[in-house]
């Protein structure tokens, strides 16, 4: 869940301002409706490889330094403006730049909507110039697309051979050199997940049919992206964890930040759903979006007062959501102006995962500090009447 | 001879400061310069003082010169002594006005105290050169403030100070010279520039000066540059430090060296300007009489944060460094490693492995010689703590700022707060005897006030020289009963307490504040609140709320919330005696209040006995509570007030008539609502009659009834005068199944014994009269049927004779006083 639109174009490089959103917009694209990472930005990485003296890792394309750059953006000697892809803590980006470059893998972690997957697909793009090594983790994926399948027609015909293996992408990788990318970690049965140890630690990977094995050349790393806050995943285990290097991407700094995620996204759903309104919803999305963050920092934005946090993950993206929702209760069922009404029962949804816990954590919310709040008195009565 | 192992506990590192400089001074390969020397150092900067330590072993001075307060001298032989052990601070303060104070702290890795250390393992003279503490701290306009975080005399970052010493004015006049050399050097933060250039400087370099020389030669070209960069004090200090150094050059010749903030090293260095021009500088001054002593001193204080800012905010981290002989990064992450796992996190050698190659690698990218502690700290956070910050926290706090606690032997002179003390037990007229004295304070009294207040904060630092005794003479609030007690060993609680500030009052604030910050369970804060009001600690109370109001936020468990409400409202009622201003407190109250009303029905159910009875205790409790804050609120604003006891009464409500909740508080919180008039006695027979019915298991019924009826005193009046509750209980009673009765026996004994004896004995014969309830039936039927003794109704003529009396008592007027106030 990124949100690709930020223009901006940081000079100085020191991107660290706006919210931790994925940025950056690829220029002209050809036929593909969304090009990969390299395609879009071969300009910058061919500037950046031309500019940067400093030592490369074995394989890579790019210093550590340069890939670095190449996230956060800057300007380099020749003029060549590179544009921030990241915008976030600069820390965040330099330890995951520099954990690729030792022999743990990268795990990426934070909420849906922190741009997990695009910083994932331009290190790979920056790193090897091919983001396309993919595995997309779901509850199905088997442990072929993480080691290798078999060309059954090949099978039967020749019997077990090199050509009749299907090579999953890590393997690729580690026969290449190059950085492969598993999406969703968490969301792969644990079983399945458990084939990346001996991938990770010994760096090999054995086809036992062949008596065979493919060693990783120099220059191969994973990076794997999980949702640490989604109930129902499959933890990893301690055995798995330990061969990454753990970064947490952050939410939105500000909430001004988010306000802007949302009301930008708020629209395009809109407009994709035939809803009206936007504009005027500003207000709305403001509360909604205070309401999130402060449940789910668990302080007040005035940092006066604390708060217990529930055990929802109250994302950016589910803010999204809740807005939507309301928009659409206030398109077909009300005047289609966007109310505290219409977001209470999306709020309370959103908020109260665990029926005892959190109804109570909510109502404490409500009766300390929403009630105490000027201009909420609807917003509070709204959601009095959906929470009784 | 203690000197041998003070050498070795000094300089454990010295046989490799040797060995890189074979044969001492006069075989050295390079000569030393001739002195004196220079030492120009970043204050407490683990690099500079290992540059210090091969710097004097190399120079093998006859005197060492330390910026610092020259009356400090005469304390200087108590840094040999075994039972110094740094941290510690060197405090100056005016003699009779201990709240104007500054101090000097040195740990372990400051240089100043290398070299002090140095000199007495070497016998060589050592010496303060700074401006007299009497000056500087006449000097002082605003002698509480800056009192606390040093003056520009302080070995604190010196440059780092200098901004928040004078707050805000000519701020911008004042040139950081550090940042200018970071930034020439393409740094961003100039603490960090200062690690990579000279902190982390290789150990072993072939010149022990050329550090001091390139230092010297950036500080000079800096301050041609920017003159005294605004520091116009500066000026005078250091000609004083001139003056020393010239004294010091007559008696040891050119075998001197001086340690004093790189800042200074121009000014002494080359010509001297004129003696006369430096003795007219120091004409004049105004003076104070100063004494010093040393107090014990902590690493928490000695980051940046805590207030007191010597300027440094990784002590723990500079000490490693300065420790640690060799692998830095490596011995660091081990001891995270093992801090880590000590809490039970699964942290292995492959870990360690990990994140030091991690930080290492990091180092590289940024382009810095070794990784500092920003490098550490993010492998830490990777690769230990599966990037969360919460572990990482618990490294923060025990290793890079760190426990550590100094101590000073007992030969130091007093602190000051025990001379502050004296002053206010002559003011006050207290004398410290050892026997026992028995004290009666009338708190409307000012001089009873302060001792009472005296006595409490003392408390509270630890020093039980009065324990708080029944008053004798009345039970009013503001009277007040003490036990004092002098013994001797309280003189050293005081010495202790001494960290804490050098005035009862700051100490005994500074105490509650890291209390409260500290305090693991909501009912310890709470108390403190109350002994805050008690010591009237205006100060430390904002705090001590703050982290009452964040506990309680935090606090899942209705239990502790309702154990805290009690302690709140009377420190309220203290609060309201003393004249403190409790506005804080009763919103804080308010609060606690409102979260209880939230969380107290899904606490009630599922209930095991004995966790009912307790919740049936907090029940209790927070109910008399209610009833307390809505007196001062109803004064400002009587609509909130009115709203907590219509929320609690709501509450109440739905306890009462909820199944799942256990029956001692359904019965409990209708007799509450019963009291307050809440609920009509149809209702609450109705209620009764439900609770009571067959149907129920009786256990539970016989709990519902000691709710209701059980407990506090006068409880069993309800039952005599209305006698169709008590039919109802009899009624049930007759037809619990025998084998249940057995059961209940207890419940109902416990029930029923805790009645005053009149009432058991009115009740039993009511009972044994016979049922008057549901055969009677009607409304008004219990109150036919009079008990023995009574008439059949009342007797108007007789209630009628009482009322004169009552509208005395109440003060209303009889026109308009209502009719029916007899009636019960």
């Amino acid at each position: 869940m990124t949100t690709p639109a930020i223009d901006s174009t940081d000079a100085d490089g020191t991107a660290d301002t706006a919210g931790p959103a994925g940025v950056g917009m690829p220029p002209e694209a050809p036929e593909a409706l969304r090009p990969h990472a390299e395609d879009a930005f071969a300009e910058e990485l061919k500037a950046l490889a031309a500019a940067d003296d400093r030592p490369r890792p074995a394989r890579w394309r790019l210093s550590p330094w340069a890939v670095a750059t190449y996230l956060l953006g800057g300007t380099l000697p020749d003029g060549t403006v590179i544009t921030p892809k990241y915008v976030g803590p600069r820390r965040i980006v330099e330890v995951a730049v520099t954990t690729l470059a030792t022999d743990r893998a990268l795990l990426l972690l934070g909420v849906p909507g922190t741009a997990k997957t695009w910083v994932s697909e331009h290190l790979a793009a920056a790193v090897s110039g091919d983001s396309t090594l993919l595995v997309q983790g779901t509850a199905g994926t088997p442990e072929e697309a993480i080691r290798y399948g078999w060309n059954y027609a090949q099978l039967l015909a020749h019997g077990p051979s090199r050509e009749a293996l299907v090579p999953s992408p890590v393997m690729r990788a580690m026969a290449e050199g190059m950085t492969a990318r598993v999406e969703e970690l968490t969301r792969i049965p644990a079983d399945v997940q458990d084939t990346l140890i001996t991938i990770l630690s010994e760096k090999t990977l054995p086809i036992p049919e062949l008596g065979q094995e493919c060693q990783a050349v120099s220059g191969f790393n994973l990076i794997a992206t999980a949702n640490d806050r989604d109930r129902g995943v499959n933890d990893l285990s301690s055995a798995l964890r330990r061969r990454f290097n753990t970064v947490v991407l952050p939410l939105p700094a500000t909430p001004e930040d988010e306000v802007d995620i949302v009301s930008r996204r708020v629209e395009q759903l809109g407009r994709s759903l035939d809803l009206p309104g936007g504009a005027e919803a500003v207000d709305e999305i403001r509360r909604v979006v205070t309401v999130f963050r402060e449940l789910r920092s668990g302080v007040t934005e005035d940092g006066r007062t604390k708060l217990k946090s529930p055990s929802g993950t109250l994302s950016t993206a589910e803010a999204i959501s809740v807005v939507t929702g309301g928009l659409a209760l206030a398109s077909h069922f009300g005047d289609g102006v966007l109310r505290p009404g219409d977001v209470a029962a999306g709020i309370l949804g959103a908020v109260v995962r665990d029926p005892a816990a959190d109804r109570v954590i909510w109502q404490e919310y409500l009766e300390t500090v929403v009630r105490e709040r000027d201009g909420w008195k609807d917003f509070y009565r709204a959601c009095r009447e959906v929470t009784a | 001879m203690t000197t041998a192992a003070d050498v070795a506990a000094v300089a454990p590192e010295a046989p490799a400061g040797t060995a890189a400089r074979p044969a001492g001074p006069p075989g050295a390969p390079s000569s030393p310069p001739r002195g004196p020397w220079l030492l120009g150092v970043r204050h407490h900067g683990p690099g500079s003082a290992r540059a210090v330590r091969e710097a004097l072993d190399a120079a093998r001075p006859r005197a060492v010169l330390i910026e610092g307060p020259p009356e400090g001298d005469a304390l200087l032989p108590l840094a040999a002594d075994p039972g110094m052990r740094p941290p510690v601070a060197l405090l100056a303060h005016v003699r009779d006005d201990p709240g104007r104070a500054s101090f000097w702290p040195l740990a372990e890795f400051s240089p100043e105290w290398v070299a002090i250390r140095w000199a007495l393992a070497h016998d060589a003279a050592v010496r303060f050169i700074d401006l007299p503490a009497a000056h500087s701290l006449a000097a002082r306009e605003e002698p509480e403030e800056s009192g606390q975080d040093g003056h520009g005399a302080v070995p604190g970052v010196e440059f780092d100070d200098r901004p928040e010493e004078d707050g805000g004015g000519s701020a911008a006049l004042r040139v950081d010279p550090l940042a200018v050399l970071a930034d020439a050097a393409g740094y961003d933060d100039p603490e960090r520039w200062w690690e990579d250039v000279v902190e982390h400087r290789a150990a072993g370099e072939s010149d022990a000066f050329a550090p001091f020389q390139a230092v010297a030669d950036a500080m000079a070209a800096l301050r041609e540059e920017y003159g005294d960069a605004g520091h116009r004090h500066d000026l005078v200090r250091e000609a004083h430090m001139r003056l020393q150094l010239r004294a010091a050059n007559k008696e040891f010749g050119d075998d001197v060296a001086v340690v004093c903030g790189a800042w200074h090293v121009p000014a002494l260095a080359g010509r001297p300007p004129a003696l006369t021009a430096d003795r007219a500088l120091l004409k004049g001054l105004p003076k104070v009489k100063a004494e010093l002593t040393w107090v014990p001193w902590t690493h928490r204080r000695l980051a940046r944060r805590s207030g007191y800012g010597a300027g440094i905010d990784s002590p723990g981290w500079y000490g490693h460094l300065f420790d640690a002989a060799d692998k830095p990064v490596v011995r660091w992450m081990t001891k995270a490693a093992g801090l880590l796992r000590d809490e039970d996190r699964p942290v292995s050698s492959a870990h360690v492995i990990e994140a030091v190659r991690l930080a290492e690698a990091l180092a590289v990218m940024r382009g810095r010689p070794l990784a500092g502690l920003t490098e550490t700290t993010d492998a830490i956070r990777a690769v230990m703590c599966e990037g969360s910050d919460v572990p990482l926290s618990l490294v923060h706090d025990r290793l890079v700022v760190g426990d550590v606690l100094g101590e000073v032997p007992e030969g130091a002179p007093a602190v000051p707060l025990q001379r502050d003390l004296t002053r206010q037990q002559r003011t006050l007229r207290l004398t410290a005897e050892a026997a026992v004295r028995e004290l009666d304070l009338d708190l409307r009294k000012d001089t009873d006030a302060a001792r009472s207040r005296l006595l409490h904060r003392l408390r509270l630092l630890g020093v039980g020289w009065g324990e708080p005794a029944v008053s004798r003479g009345s039970t009013g609030t503001f009277r007040e009963g003490w036990r004092l007690r002098w013994e001797p060993e309280l003189s050293v609680k005081v010495a202790e307490a001494g960290i804490w500030g050098t005035t009862v009052l700051a100490a005994a604030t500074a105490k509650a504040q890291s209390q409260a910050v500290s305090a693991k369970a909501l009912a310890d804060i709470t108390a403190l609140a109350e002994r805050c009001l008690l010591a009237e600690l205006p100060d430390a109370l904002p705090v001590v709320m703050r982290c009452l109001a964040d506990r309680a936020a935090l606090d899942s468990d209705v239990g502790h919330l309702a154990q805290a409400l009690p302690a709140l409202a009377r420190t309220l009622r203290y609060g309201d005696v003393r004249g403190t201003g409790t506005a804080a407190l009763t919103d804080v109250a308010a609060g606690l209040a409102e979260r209880i009303c939230v969380g107290l029905p899904p606490a009630c159910t599922g209930l095991d006995a004995e966790g009912a009875a307790e919740m049936r205790g907090h029940l209790d409790a927070v109910h008399t509570v209610t009833a307390l804050l809505d007196r001062p609120a109803g004064e400002r604003g009587g609509d909130s007030s009115a709203a907590l006891r219509a929320r609690w009464a709501h509450v109440l409500g739905k306890l009462a008539g909820r199944d799942s909740v256990a029956g001692v508080i359904r019965g409990r919180a209708v007799r509450l609502l019963l009291d307050d008039g809440r609920l009509d006695e149809e209702e609450t027979a109705r209620l009764m009659g439900l609770a009571l019915s067959p149907g129920n298991p009786p256990a539970d019924a016989a709990a519902w009834v000691e709710g209701f009826a059980g407990g506090a005193s006068g409880s069993g009046m309800l039952l005599i005068h209305d006698q169709r509750l008590l039919g109802l209980v009899d009624a049930w009673l007759t037809e619990v199944a025998p084998d249940a009765f057995t059961d209940v026996l207890p419940l109902l004994r416990r029930t029923f014994s805790a009645y005053e004896a009149g009432v058991r004995r009115t009740l039993g014969e009511l009972v044994r009269r016979g049922p008057a309830g549901p055969a009677g039936g009607g409304p008004r039927a219990g109150t036919e049927a009079a008990a023995p003794g009574f008439g059949p109704a009342l007797d108007p003529a007789r209630a009628d004779a009482v009322l004169p009396i009552l509208h005395l008592l109440l003060g209303i007027d009889q026109e308009d006083a209502p009719t029916e106030a007899t009636t019960p």
